[in-house]
């Protein structure tokens, strides 16, 4: 029997959340829906009595201050003409559903199940204008909900609500035999149908491999079919994905740069470039006798030592595809899933620190018509932005820092970065945290969520271009908060030694989890009927590969189970013991002991074919573009100050919880007014020191229009450079108190294997891939700088018909550094009027693919280059300098140039300042104002410590003027006025940019 | 002498457990942090402690409102030795100790009845809800304490620079006669305001819209103090977004942040006989 509660405000209470609909309504659909007033329903499907329902629904619902509620009836009302009713489709998380059920079982002190959906939850919205239909379709689809997940229900209220999206499977055949003895057509057609995302090669492969003599004979013994299953398939196909192998990352490349006519093959970028590295890294600090490198590339994250006493853990990630189709899902799993990366390293169970996030999107003012599955980029900013929000703030993790980059050619598939850091001790119960120890005999223990369609195909989804017909089951919600429950119980199990390593269950699920866990002992045994499922009738492969959220897989001997048992049931965790380690070689996973998959795991992690892909580089012809010369430098700063990737962030920053856990001493924001925008984020480690860490992130994807080599570079160098910015100290192998530096690099990159008709650039894209590796291997051992893990997105492409939207290359590089003292960093506000004002570094002739140009719809020729000696000697200076307390404030120079740095320190600080730029150079105006050059400050000192600094840098800083009170920002140049503006303009500009 | 011992709860999305206790050490107490099915469960007992703190934190991720789900677990779901936890706080106020709850806490309070409570029994008169904003917002604020509210917590404070990290903490009072009750009881201890101490509706200084610009209060005697803003975030002069011009205007200010004086209140009251 169905009981429905439903909860409005009272007349006098206002509805915030109704004004935020009415005015988005009018400003984004222009649709004028008069007033709104919202309301929850509850279906509440658990057989109670008509007493029972009253109770929880006024005790336990209500809340008495400002809700009316209503029992088996509705809220109605002549003033409201029309309604939209979204409910969730069947299996979609519902969070809020769960919730009531547990307050009710508290309430009613009842005994009943609460761990599969009986309560749903719908959102309800009146209207008071009498709105048409269409309007109605228009702004459920648009802005209050989403069709791949949600139920729409609109039109005039009638006081009936019937839609309850119960999950109803019907189960047919559990296990289904795949016939292989098909031909290449054949073949290619099974990959499509089964979703597989297999190439003609792999499946040949799988093939063969069954074909072969010593397979059927074993296969045979065994009683097994000689064909593979569906389940078999789909492990290989989950296995062998992109997302989870790095196919192309691993392949064999051959390259031929045309313009200086090198020739040569590649064995592996990832070997060749990023793992190498590393390796060279780590031999100069063993040699040094200081290796801080612990873990690299082998386990969910990499590991760096901090001191005796602990470790730090940290990955960034990608959550590109889901983002694109639905931008809330897609990013709240993106940041959760990427929580797990460090939760599950080593014996996990690591606390989280911080979460960082680099979103790329296209421009939220974008017109051109929607492609069909396209969603605005306004509404993919704001779902992914509500996502990191909530994925942040209700698991308690602060999002110290990030960055938003705009172009068109993100505004098909979006790029959502999530990472996350986190501290082990060194040590746990006699071992170090970050090994991973498994032997035959251990058992398979699942935590968490449980298991439902949600996510099947998620690996291999991502590993393809997004197109209409893109499954829904690929679309899942975060649950942060069982999150939360599981990450606190697995802190508390790890600390009394009753888990002996774990691993996240992400994309390809246990399949991948259990896949990876059992290369450590050599084998497993898997039972899917007892992982505990959502809703009945899941097919054993359904169980196997979903990637439903909120999931570990626990290594535990059988002497601690008990025990673990007892601490899950008190902190209302759910386990399920779902299968043991072994040393036979064979992934075994059964279902009530009927074989579901039986793989030989060297087969498994070992057989997929080598991928050969080819790369051309030939240099664009580009020129470098007339600009009018006389050109309004206030009118074009203002501009430049209110451009989209130059802007205020504030409004997305305040919603993010930064500074949780009270350790974060810089932020995003900073100065008298909250207004400063910083370079890096710094956060204490604990409350006992004040050693910390600094978090910063280079990315400039316009570069890679010119040279993905320089690109590539000069993100590498940004990174760097907000981090000595804030203070940090450059790596020094001989340096004796582990001050580590630790880089997860990210490649996100357009489909780059040609193919004649679909993809007819590929060998080009491929051959930016290939600079871009070049640039990270060049300045990752000139820096000592390494890479301890990281992860590449290789197809954002977004295709409808004949139209594709691909992103430019793009690398981020998400830099951790160890910082001494976080008392003794500085932030990037003027600190007081008189102080003098210097620029560090040199400026060039370098405009190309810079904002400047971009203001006139130009790309240029001459990108900013990294002159890496002159870099180091320069961070050097700046970090001797601070040693000397004689920086005050300091800010790196990157978009805009030194126009719009030295506006955001001054208007940073509440001041103004004087600026003489005759001596800097005999560079245009231009160039000096708005050059992108890349290691390059500016920074204030106080008057007294002139000699002592302009000593210090030499020719590598030049006064440029003085902070002053007045509000302005005042350039002179060759004796007159070339910028002479109020403050007030400057950032009013800057704040509105993107509002 | 003995130290005062303070007892945090943990669990079910609280999240701020960490900054509390390390609030209590560097004021002088010992801290100890529970998960509250300990308390349910009989593994420690709140009357071991002086004073008991409900952190911030998102508790079953404010389904249903922020702090119902648990605020209805501390009212009515009966612990292991059957009885409740409501009875247990009676007790433990009857002793003369305390309770703060920030945040998320402070909404348990207020969903409990505990807060104001100016009828004196533990009805619940006030809520916390959606920010005008409709936004989570995280920015410090200025906050006035009421000279005339009898609390230990606030003593020799006059104004709290201090953040707040929400997105439900708009007060809404049930009626006129709560809120002359409030007001008339001076229960109204905090109250938004700008930097030199004008109590002001104006957002952002009042980030929330809350009625009596209110963003703290206390019970009658002053034993229990619930407030939005998140004093154990400012227990170090460099978690302030401004510390780099304010240690360069005064050098040798104090490390410590102002947030701290609130434990440290608490911490010498409970010593000082």
């Amino acid at each position: 029997m169905k009981n429905q509660i439903q909860l409005v405000l009272k007349e006098n209470i206002r509805d915030v959340e109704g004004e935020k609909i009415r005015q988005e309504a009018a400003n984004f659909l222009q649709i004028d829906t008069g007033i709104v007033k919202t309301g929850k329903i509850f279906n509440v499907m658990y057989d109670l009595s008509e007493k029972e329902i009253e109770l929880f629904a006024n005790l336990g619902l209500k809340d008495e201050i400002i809700h009316d509620v209503f029992i088996n009836s509705f809220y109605q009302n002549s003033k409201f003409k029309t309604f939209i009713l979204i409910a969730r489709l069947p299996g979609v998380t519902d969070d809020e559903g769960v919730s009531a059920q547990k307050t009710l079982i508290d309430i009613l002190d009842l005994d009943l199940d609460v761990n599969t959906q009986h309560i749903y939850t719908d959102d309800i919205y009146l209207f008071e204008k009498d709105l048409t239909d269409s309007q109605l379709k228009e702004l459920a689809e648009k802005m209050l909900g989403n069709k791949l997940i949600q139920h729409f229900e609109f039109g005039k209220f009638t006081g009936r609500i019937d839609y309850i999206p119960e999950v109803k499977i019907t189960s047919d055949e559990q296990v289904k035999i795949i016939d292989l003895n098909i031909t290449d057509d054949e073949l290619m057609r099974l990959s499509k149908d089964m979703l597989l995302s297999l190439n003609l090669e792999e499946m040949q492969a799988i093939q063969a491999h069954f074909a072969d003599e010593k397979v059927k004979k074993y296969r045979s013994e065994k009683g097994l079919s000689l064909d593979p299953t569906d389940c078999e398939l789909e492990v290989l196909a989950q296995t062998w994905s992109e997302h989870c192998k790095h196919k192309e990352f691993s392949a064999t490349i051959k390259y031929t740069n045309k313009e200086t006519g090198e020739e040569k093959t590649i064995d592996s970028l990832f070997k060749t470039y990023i793992r190498k590295s590393t390796e060279i890294i780590r031999e100069r600090l063993e040699k040094a006798g200081n290796n801080w490198l612990l873990k690299i590339f082998t386990d969910n994250a990499g590991v760096v030592k901090i001191n005796d006493e602990s470790v730090f853990v940290w990955k960034v990630e990608t959550h590109n595809s889901p983002s694109a189709i639905d931008p809330y899902g897609g990013a709240i799993t993106g940041i959760l899933g990427n929580n797990r990366d460090p939760l599950g390293t080593g014996i996990g169970g690591g606390k989280l620190l911080f979460n960082t996030n680099v979103l790329c999107f296209g421009p939220p003012n974008y017109d051109k018509e929607l492609l069909p599955g396209q969603l605005h980029p306004r509404r993919i900013m704001e779902g992914v932005r509500h996502g990191i929000e909530d994925g942040g703030n209700k698991s308690g993790i602060p999002t110290v820092n990030g960055s938003i980059i705009f172009d068109d050619r993100y505004s098909g598939k979006p790029l959502v970065y999530c990472g996350t850091g986190g501290v082990m001790p060194y040590t746990l119960n006699g071992m170090n945290s970050w090994l991973k120890p498994i032997a035959a005999g251990d058992l398979i223990i699942m935590a968490g969520g449980r298991v439902g369609k949600d996510g099947i195909h998620g690996a291999t989804f991502s590993s393809a271009e997004i197109d209409e017909h893109s499954p829904q089951s690929a679309v899942q919600i975060g649950s942060p908060i069982t999150q939360k429950l599981l990450g606190d119980f697995m802190q508390e199990a790890v600390k009394i030694g009753l888990i002996k390593c774990s691993t996240d269950n992400g994309a390809g699920g246990l399949s991948s989890s259990i896949g990876e866990l059992a290369t450590i002992s050599g084998g497993a045994i898997v039972n899917l009927e007892k992982v505990p499922l959502k809703y009945a009738n899941l097919k054993p492969w359904e169980i196997y590969i979903s990637e439903s959220q909120e999931r570990m897989t626990f290594v535990v001997t059988n002497d601690k189970k008990d025990e673990l048992y007892n601490l899950a049931k008190e902190r209302e965790v759910e386990l399920s013991d779902i299968g043991i380690f072994t040393d036979n070689g064979f992934i075994d996973v059964r279902f009530d002991e009927q074989s579901v998959a039986f793989l030989d795991m060297e087969f498994l992690h070992e057989g997929v074919p080598k991928k050969f892909m080819e790369a051309v580089w030939e240099k664009p012809k580009l020129t470098e573009p007339q600009i009018p010369s006389n050109l309004d430098y206030n009118e074009t700063l203002e501009k430049l100050m209110g451009s989209l990737n130059i802007c205020s962030r504030e409004n997305v920053i305040r919603q993010y919880d930064h500074e949780v856990k009270g350790k974060t001493t810089i932020k995003s924001l900073m100065g008298p007014d909250g207004k400063a925008p910083q370079d890096a984020a710094v956060m204490r480690l604990n409350f006992d020191s004040f050693a910390g860490i600094a978090v910063s992130n280079g990315i400039i994807p316009r570069y890679s229009d010119i040279d993905a080599y320089e690109m590539s570079a000069g993100a590498f160098d940004e990174a760097i450079r907000q981090i000595i910015a804030v203070g940090g100290k450059l790596p020094d192998p001989e340096d004796k108190s582990n001050r580590f530096w630790t880089v997860n690099d990210n490649f996100c990159v357009p489909d780059s294997l040609y193919d004649p008709k679909t993809n007819p650039d590929g060998k080009l894209k491929l051959a930016k891939l290939v600079q871009m590796n070049e640039a990270l291997f060049d300045m990752s051992t000139f820096y000592n700088i390494p890479m301890t893990s990281g992860k590449d997105s290789m197809k954002n492409d977004f295709k409808a018909g004949k139209i594709k939207i691909s992103v430019p290359p793009t690398i981020l590089y998400s830099m951790v550094a160890k910082v001494d003292d976080v008392r003794r960093n500085v932030t990037s506000d003027f600190k007081a009027s008189g102080d003098l004002i210097y620029q560090i570094g040199q400026t060039y002739n370098e405009l190309g693919a810079s904002e400047f140009y971009r203001l006139f719809d130009e790309l240029g020729a001459n990108v900013p280059k990294v002159r890496k000696a002159d870099s180091k000697r320069i961070y050097e200076k700046v970090i001797k300098a601070n040693d000397q307390n004689l920086i005050e404030s300091n800010h790196d120079i990157s978009d805009g140039g030194l126009a719009v740095t030295l506006t955001e320190s001054a208007f940073g600080g509440g001041f103004g300042a004087e600026i003489y730029l005759d001596k800097l150079s005999d560079l245009d105006l231009k160039a000096i104002l708005f050059a992108e050059s890349h290691s390059r400050f500016v920074c204030s000192i106080k008057p007294e410590n002139k000699t002592e600094f302009e000593k210090l840098f030499g020719k590598d800083a030049m006064l440029l003027g003085e902070v002053i009170n007045e509000h302005r920002l005042k350039v002179k140049f060759q004796n007159s006025d070339v910028i002479n503006i109020e403050m007030n303009k400057l950032r009013t500009a800057w704040e509105k940019g993107l509002l | 002498m003995k130290k005062v011992k303070a007892l945090i709860i943990t669990g079910f999305g609280i999240n701020c457990e960490e900054e509390m206790a390390a609030a209590y050490r560097l004021a002088g107490a010992e801290a100890e942090i529970y998960h509250l099915n300990d308390i349910f469960n009989g593994i420690v007992s709140i009357h071991d402690f002086d004073v008991l703190n409900f952190p911030g934190g998102f508790a079953f991720g404010d389904d249903l409102g922020s702090g119902k789900v648990l605020s209805n677990k501390m009212k009515f779901k009966k612990m292991n030795d059957g009885c409740l936890f409501m009875d247990e706080i009676r007790k433990f106020l009857a002793d003369g100790k305390f309770i703060l709850g920030v945040c998320n806490g402070f909404q348990f309070l207020v969903k409990m009845g505990l807060l104001p409570d100016v009828a004196g029994n533990w009805q619940q008169e006030v809520t916390l809800t959606r920010n005008n904003s409709a936004k989570f917002e995280d920015r410090w604020v200025y906050c006035k304490v009421n000279p005339k509210s009898n609390t230990p917590f606030l003593k020799g404070i006059y104004v709290l620079p201090v953040p707040v990290r929400h997105g439900e903490g708009k007060l809404i009072i049930k009626d006129e006669e709560i809120k002359k009750g409030i007001v008339e009881k001076d229960l109204n201890c905090l109250s938004y305001c700008d930097a030199d101490g004008n109590i002001t509706d104006k957002y952002p200084l009042n980030p929330n819209g809350a009625e009596l610009n209110c963003a703290g209060l206390i019970n009658s005697t002053g034993q229990v103090f619930g407030l939005m803003p998140h004093p154990e975030a400012f227990l170090s002069l460099y978690n302030h977004p401004n510390w780099g011009q304010m240690k360069r205007r005064n050098p040798n200010i104090s490390e410590d942040g102002d947030g701290l004086k609130v434990f440290k209140n608490i911490v010498e009251s409970l010593t000082s006989p």
